[in-house]
């Protein structure tokens, strides 16, 4: 029977109910570890031992070691090669495949593979490829230019792994402008079309602008990404980083330095907390960028 | 080259022939350059031990196709065993997500609470915190709950996403009150609400949670690498990387791993990929 009492208590405690495990989740993995990291960047805490409080101790070591500022040399360098290709191909790519012709779903599909399959699937793929005897290289020689040390060189190496990046992620940024541009209004090409402007041209002047918001976007989710990134170089120059550690991102030294028995943990999360910094920054950065053109 | 005499755009114009044959060009290199990679790791997968895989030119096509190289890196590494445990792990993931972001969702959208507004922003918090940066704490928050190495540490973190929280209450607040309503006039409560009415009316929305949950348990890299250290346990792409460490020299060997570890996921969105796209449109309007 329904009481009043029943109904009332119903209706204040089921909400949280429902959200209970969500917020157990989110709480225990997640704010929790975000808010130890700050706490631990302030520690020396290891992985077996308590840590004490050191105050800026971290974060001064930081400033002195070099493999930290080879690190976000590479993490910055990362975004600088990575977000312009991402911006622009992905885009060209959308207007390839938008038009409604036959078999194009197929295509749409197949240029996604490369998002849907594992980052270490590519990245052993790409290892493969670019392999001192893989097939790039002998199609290299083939064509008469000569083997390359893709793979051992430090900034090839670099520039290799940022090219696995953009390929890999070339579908799903297409699929994301083609939702923009789906948008787009007709009308606008064929007044362009009408006063005279050329493919080029009605590219530039209609749709740039149409899609400029959803470029920002991409822009804003690909150099987040790409100063985040740890998996392509970690497979490509292996675990230490390549050629004397040259090739060392920002996250792979987190990886390194806090995991382990081991484990330097209050440093590590130094680290992490600069990668926080550093992609809050970026977020503000671009949104602020996109807000400030549109005023 | 198709010969189709009347090929329309979307806009029910006709598309010129001259136009046409570029478009299907470039489409066709954009083809081989996406999807080329992979048939080349199948193709390197399938050919014998007495075959060059280094010649110049490069030999597309095994000259005698053998699925040894296969049955070799189930003689090598456990494979069918990290296979397992990343099913394990990516259908756990399925669940849990499912089922928490869709009554989380439920919640936020649905009903009236005090500290509503407080919990919709920890979920908004919890998006924007980038797991990158949060491992390490990770690591030790589960090595304080036991269960470092172990699958349910694995399965844990991302257990349910604040981003599929959010998406689902999205789904849920663009339902029309009434069919709710007469539901609450006719006494169902509020469980009830939700499984009858709520839930089946964003199933495509699940369906699209469901998609992403699998994929992303099945890709992860970075979290099980740091929280699985006894190789028994190893999912299929932790297993892959050891696969590729130890024996790097078998190029054979490698790629048939990976065939195997990314065949299933091919196969899953090609069946899935309807609501695979149109779960990410929906994402990238709503933000």
């Amino acid at each position: 029977m329904a009481t009043p009492v029943r109904i009332r208590r119903q209706l204040s405690v089921s909400p949280w109910l429902f959200a209970a495990p969500g917020l157990l989740v989110t709480g225990a993995f997640v704010l929790y570890p975000f808010v130890s990291t700050l706490v631990n960047s302030f520690t020396d805490r290891r992985t077996l031992l308590p840590g004490h409080f050191v105050g800026l101790a971290n974060f001064r070591e930081l400033l002195h070691d070099d493999m930290f500022w080879t690190g976000l040399r590479n993490s910055t360098l990362y975004i600088l090669g990575v977000v312009p290709a991402l911006v622009v191909l992905p885009l060209l790519l959308a207007l390839l495949v938008q038009k409604n012709i036959p078999g194009i779903t197929f295509f749409r599909s197949a240029f996604y593979t490369p998002v849907v399959a594992s980052i270490v699937v590519v990245g052993l793929i790409w290892v493969w490829l670019l392999d001192e005897r893989g097939l790039v290289n002998s199609l290299l020689e083939t064509a008469g230019i000569g083997r390359t040390g893709f793979l051992s060189d430090q900034w090839l190496l670099l520039l290799s792994a940022m090219a696995v990046t953009v390929w890999k992620g070339l579908g799903y940024y297409m699929i994301i402008y083609l939702a923009a541009l789906a948008n787009v209004p007709r009308e606008l090409h064929e007044a362009a079309a009408v006063d005279g402007a050329g493919p080029v041209r009605r590219f530039l002047s209609v749709t740039v602008p149409a899609v400029r918001s959803t470029m920002v976007l991409v822009a804003a989710l690909s150099s987040v990404a790409a100063f985040k990134v740890f998996s392509e170089v970690y497979l490509m120059a292996g675990p230490t980083g390549g050629p004397a550690g040259e090739d060392t991102t920002l996250v792979m030294l987190v990886q390194r330095t806090g995991t382990g028995l081991t484990g330097r943990v209050g440093y590590a999360s130094a680290l992490s907390v600069v990668v926080f910094v550093v992609t809050v920054a970026l977020m503000l950065l671009v949104l602020r960028a996109d807000r400030r053109d549109e005023s | 080259m198709r010969r189709e005499p009347h090929v329309t755009d979307e806009h029910g114009r006709r598309i010129r022939v001259g136009e046409l044959v570029w478009r299907y060009l470039l489409l066709l290199a954009v083809l081989a350059l996406t999807v080329g990679p992979f048939l080349w790791q199948l193709s390197t997968s399938l050919k014998g031990p007495t075959e060059d895989i280094y010649s110049s030119p490069p030999s597309f096509l095994p000259a005698h196709p053998t699925l040894h190289n296969y049955t070799r890196v189930a003689d090598t590494i456990p494979v069918w065993d990290y296979a397992l445990n990343s099913l394990k792990v990516a259908t756990a993931n399925v669940v849990t997500n499912c089922v928490g972001s869709a009554l989380a969702g439920y919640a936020l959208a649905r009903l009236r609470f005090r500290g509503r507004r407080g919990t919709t922003l920890v979920f908004v918090l919890a998006m924007l915190v980038p797991v990158e940066g949060i491992v390490i704490a990770q690591f030790t928050t589960m090595r304080e709950l036991g269960l470092n190495n172990t699958l349910i540490g694995v399965v844990l973190p991302g257990a349910i996403g604040a981003m599929n929280v959010l998406l689902m209450r999205n789904a849920f607040r663009n339902l029309p009150y009434e069919i709710e309503e007469a539901a609450y006039v006719d006494g169902a409560d509020v469980w009830q609400r939700f499984l009858r009415i709520a839930l089946p009316s964003v199933k495509g929305t699940v369906a699209v949670v469901a998609i992403f949950a699998f994929m992303g348990a099945w890709d992860d890299f970075l979290w099980p690498l740091i929280v699985l250290s006894d190789p028994s346990k190893f999912t299929l792409t932790i297993g892959l990387n050891y696969l590729h460490g130890t024996f790097a020299n078998d190029e054979r060997l490698v790629a048939a791993g990976t065939v195997i570890a990314v065949a299933p996921l091919i196969a899953l969105f090609a069946c899935l990929q309807r609501y695979f796209f149109r779960g990410i449109g929906e994402g990238a309007v709503k933000g």
